[in-house]
C-alpha cells in the first residue's frame, strides 16, 4: 500500500481497495492511489459494482450516474480520489 | 410475397388512453413525466416516472375478471379493443382459425409478482391470492387478448427487453408473410412503476433524477414509463377484399444480435439491423423520411445510436428528422416500440414529425436533427423506428404509407 494511501483513514482505504481489487480481479497490493480504473482493467460495469459494493460496505450512497461522465458529485478519476469522496461520505453519514 | 398492413391501432399510454389523445399530446411535445405515486416511493432514489393517470380499471373490465389481470394485461386489452374497432374486422368462426397474437413484455406482471412478494416476504403473510400465476406469467396479455376475440392461431409472448415490442410486431408480420395466418393482433405492454420495478432499475445507475433528454448535450439517463400499444396485422389483399382503411404498410423488419456486451450497446448490431430492415422493405436509405430513435437517453446509446445512423444513412441523415419521443411517454420497457410506431404512423399519414422534447443543446456525439421541442410538418413515405434492446438484441421496423 502507498503512502498516499496511507494519509488516508486505513480502514476505509482498505475497505474501498479491497472491493476494487475484488471487481478487477487482482490482489489488493496491486491497486495503487494513483491507479485509475480504466488501469486496472474495470470497465463501467465494474465502476457501478465497485460503487455498490461501497455503498453496502460503509452504509453511504454514493450520487453515481453512469450518464454524466464528469461526475460532478463524486470524483471517480483515480482510487485516490475515491477514497477521499467515501471519506468525506462517511464523515458526513456519522456528523 | 404476402404484403402486411397495419388496419387498427389502440394504445393507453401516459401521453393518452387512445391513439387520437397520443398523437395530440406528441404533436404539443407534451411531456408526461411526473412524481411517481407508488407504494413506498420516499425510498425511492429514481422518483419521476410517466404513469398512466386518470384509468380506471373498474370502467372497462367485470370485478370478477379484475383479479386475472395485471395492469399490463390490462393495457394490452384496452389497446387491443381500440385497434379492432378501428379495423372493423369480425373474428367469424374461420377468420378466428387464421388469426393469432403475438405481444412483447419485458416485465410481464411486474406488479403482481412485487405485490405477492412484499405480502409473502415484507408482511410476513403465508397465503396469496390464487390466480398469482395466471396474472403474473409473460404470455397472459397474448392469451387474454386471444380469448377476448377467439384467436386459435399461431400466437405467443416475445421478451427482449426494451426491443419487446419491435420484435413481436416484426414476429406477428412474420406470422402472415408466412402464411400461417391472415390477421395478427400484436405490439406490447408493460407495467412495472411499482417499487421493485423502479428499484431495480435505479441499481444499474442509468436513470435520470430529472427528466428525459434524448440527443441533448446535457442528457442525464432515461426514465421508465408504462403503457402500450396493439395493432391489428392484417395481409394486404385480406385488407383490400374487405374494403379496410389501410392505416400502413409494415414494409420492412430485421433483427440482430450484437453477441458484445449484456448492457452496452455495440455500433454493429444496430447498424446490421437498419440495413436488413431497408434490404427486407427493398427501400433506399434515403427514401426513409423519418426515424422514431430507440433514443433511451442514456449517454452511450444515443451516441451509438446517432453513429449508428450516420453508418446506414450517410449523407441523407443530414436533412432526416430522428426523434426520441421517449422524451414525452418515458421508457416504457417492453411495450415502448409499440407507442413509438404511433409516432411514425402519425408521420406517414398527418405529415407531423413528433419531436424530441425536453432538448436544452445539440450534442456533439449526436449529429443528427433530433426535432427539438417542437413538432414539424414534413411529407413522409416511409419511417423506421428503432429498438435496441439490453443484451444486445435489436428489431428495427419500417412503414410504408399505402
Amino acid at each position: 500500500m502507498g503512502r498516499n494511501v496511507m494519509q488516508h483513514n486505513s480502514s476505509i482505504a482498505q475497505g474501498v481497495i479491497e472491493i476494487i481489487a475484488e471487481q478487477a480481479l487482482i490482489d489488493p497490493s496491486e491497486v495503487k492511489p494513483e491507479s485509475t480504473l480504466a488501469d486496472l482493467g474495470l470497465d463501467s460495469l465494474g465502476l457501478v459494482e465497485c460503487i455498490f459494493g461501497i455503498e453496502e460496505r460503509f452504509g453511504i450512497t454514493v450520487p453515481f450516474n453512469a450518464n454524466t461522465p464528469e461526475q460532478p458529485g463524486f470524483d471517480i478519476s483515480s482510487v485516490g480520489a475515491i477514497i477521499s469522496e467515501v471519506e468525506k461520505l462517511v464523515a458526513r453519514q456519522a456528523a | 410475397m404476402r404484403r402486411v398492413v397495419i388496419t387498427g391501432a389502440g394504445t393507453l399510454n401516459p401521453l393518452g388512453h387512445d391513439v387520437a389523445s397520443t398523437l395530440t399530446a406528441m404533436r404539443a411535445g407534451h411531456c408526461a413525466i411526473d412524481r411517481l405515486t407508488c407504494r413506498d416511493v420516499e425510498r425511492l432514489t429514481v422518483q419521476i416516472g410517466a404513469e398512466i393517470r386518470g384509468f380506471a380499471p373498474e370502467q372497462h373490465f367485470e370485478r370478477n375478471r379484475l383479479s386475472l389481470l395485471d395492469r399490463a394485461t390490462q393495457i394490452a386489452l384496452v389497446s387491443a379493443r381500440q385497434a379492432m374497432a378501428q379495423s372493423g374486422l369480425e373474428i367469424t368462426e374461420d377468420l378466428g382459425l387464421r388469426a393469432g397474437v403475438v405481444m412483447g413484455t419485458a416485465g410481464g406482471g411486474n406488479t403482481t409478482v412485487d405485490d405477492n412478494y412484499r405480502a409473502v416476504y415484507a408482511e410476513g403473510k403465508n397465503r396469496v391470492h390464487p390466480f398469482v400465476v395466471p396474472r403474473l406469467m409473460h404470455n397472459a396479455a397474448t392469451s387474454h387478448v386471444a380469448m377476448e376475440y377467439g384467436l386459435r392461431g399461431p400466437s405467443y409472448t416475445i421478451s427482449t427487453a426494451c426491443a419487446s415490442a419491435n420484435h413481436a410486431i416484426g414476429q406477428a408480420m412474420q406470422v402472415i408473410r408466412a402464411g400461417q395466418a391472415d390477421v395478427m393482433l400484436t405490439g406490447g405492454a408493460e407495467a412495472m412503476l411499482c417499487f421493485g420495478g423502479i428499484k431495480a432499475w435505479e441499481g444499474l445507475r442509468v436513470m435520470s433524477t430529472d427528466t428525459c433528454r434524448p440527443f441533448s448535450r446535457d442528457r442525464s439517463g432515461m426514465v421508465q414509463g408504462e403503457g402500450g400499444a396493439v395493432f391489428v396485422l392484417e395481409e394486404y389483399e385480406h385488407a383490400r377484399a374487405r374494403g379496410a382503411e389501410i392505416l400502413a404498410e409494415l414494409a420492412g423488419f430485421a433483427m440482430t444480435s450484437d453477441a458484445c456486451d449484456i448492457v452496452l450497446p455495440d455500433l454493429d448490431g444496430p447498424v446490421r439491423a437498419m440495413r436488413a430492415a431497408l434490404a427486407d422493405a427493398g427501400i433506399a436509405p434515403d427514401m426513409v423520411g423519418y426515424v422514431n430513435a430507440h433514443g433511451t437517453a442514456t449517454a452511450a446509446n444515443d451516441r451509438i445510436e446517432a453513429q449508428a445512423l450516420g453508418a446506414v444513412m450517410g449523407a441523407h441523415l443530414a436533412g432526416l428528422p430522428v426523434s426520441s419521443t421517449k422524451s414525452m411517454h418515458g421508457h416504457l420497457i417492453g411495450g415502448t416500440s409499440a407507442v413509438e410506431l404511433l409516432a411514425c404512423l402519425m408521420a406517414l399519414r398527418e405529415g407531423v414529425i413528433a419531436p424530441t422534447a425536453n432538448f436544452s443543446e445539440p450534442c456533439p456525439d449526436c449529429p443528427i436533427d433530433a426535432v427539438p421541442n417542437t413538432a414539424r410538418e414534413a411529407r413522409v413515405e416511409v419511417a423506421m423506428s428503432n429498438a435496441f434492446a439490453f443484451g444486445g438484441l435489436n428489431a428495427v421496423t419500417l412503414l410504408r404509407r399505402v
